[in-house]
């Protein structure tokens, strides 16, 4: 078993994640990664999620896939997924695959917090 | 044999086991060479996220369903004008022109299908040999 590369907190019903790491680039990581989140998702009745990229300077396609993958299990439960911090060259990445038009995309975790209510 | 479109003269050249500690330490070293020649940070985040996203479809998709261990070459060369960078499998190779536009509304929820993308958006040049196991990534030095 790896060592988790996710900090995960709860507040008020919404699961904050966030990222050990600084690039997510690493194959084996991001299947962790995915993994771990959607054991979060299993076990909420109607997951509500905020990932945050504060600290994140690069990541992959295979990363965009998990979130993705992420996303539509999120979808499937009826519940809700927000994306905040993202850093302005990253951003671009999900501007360039059009994914800022899949995701809700916030400043801030406040925004995003926010945003669960609204 | 040689092919013209994805052949880089004079490059340095190393083969990569499908080791992350591997794969990250050569790409440190050369954005550290396109760092020592006066590349900015822009064209660093460009040049990583290219050559990432080939060296992952080499392993993942190139090599898919062949032997784990088997090698991918990569090939460098730095300039103070441009950055160019080969990736050859082993594999049978693929037509990169087949791919699905991954930013069509039926597709935005797929999760594969956007490394190809990627490097053309971040390139100046994505040339693939006519087998398709072979690409070479170009960055020129914006002006």
């Amino acid at each position: 078993m790896t060592d988790s590369r996710l900090r995960i907190s709860d507040t008020d019903g919404i699961t904050l994640v966030e990222f050990v790491d600084r690039n997510i680039l690493d194959e084996a990581n991001i299947q962790a990664i995915n993994e771990e989140i959607t054991s979060v998702i299993e076990q909420a009745q109607t997951p509500k999620i905020l990932i945050s990229f504060s600290n994140v300077d690069h990541l992959s396609s295979a990363a965009l896939g998990a979130l993705i993958t992420i996303n539509n299990k999120i979808r499937e439960k009826s519940g809700a997924l927000h994306l905040a911090n993202i850093d302005p060259q990253i951003y671009e990445v999900f501007v360039i695959t059009r994914l800022n038009k899949l995701f809700n995309i916030h400043d801030t975790t406040d925004e995003a917090q926010t945003a669960f209510a609204g | 044999m040689t092919d013209p479109r994805t052949h880089i003269e004079g490059a340095t050249a190393v083969d990569l086991v499908q080791d992350r500690t591997r794969v990250s330490t050569l790409i440190d070293q050369i954005l550290g060479l396109a760092e020592t020649k006066g590349f900015g940070s822009s064209s660093l985040f460009a040049i990583r996220l290219a050559i990432e996203e080939a060296i992952t479809n080499a392993f993942e998709h190139g090599h898919d369903g062949l032997d784990p261990s088997l090698s991918v070459r990569v090939e460098y060369k730095v300039t103070g004008q441009e950055i160019v960078v080969a990736v050859e499998d082993q594999g049978p190779g693929f037509s990169p022109s087949a791919l699905p536009d991954p930013t069509l509304q039926e597709n935005l929820s797929k999760p594969s299908g956007r490394g190809v993308m990627l490097m053309r958006a971040y390139m100046s040049e994505v040339e693939y040999n006519p087998s398709g196991n072979r690409v070479r990534l170009r960055y020129v030095r914006p002006s």
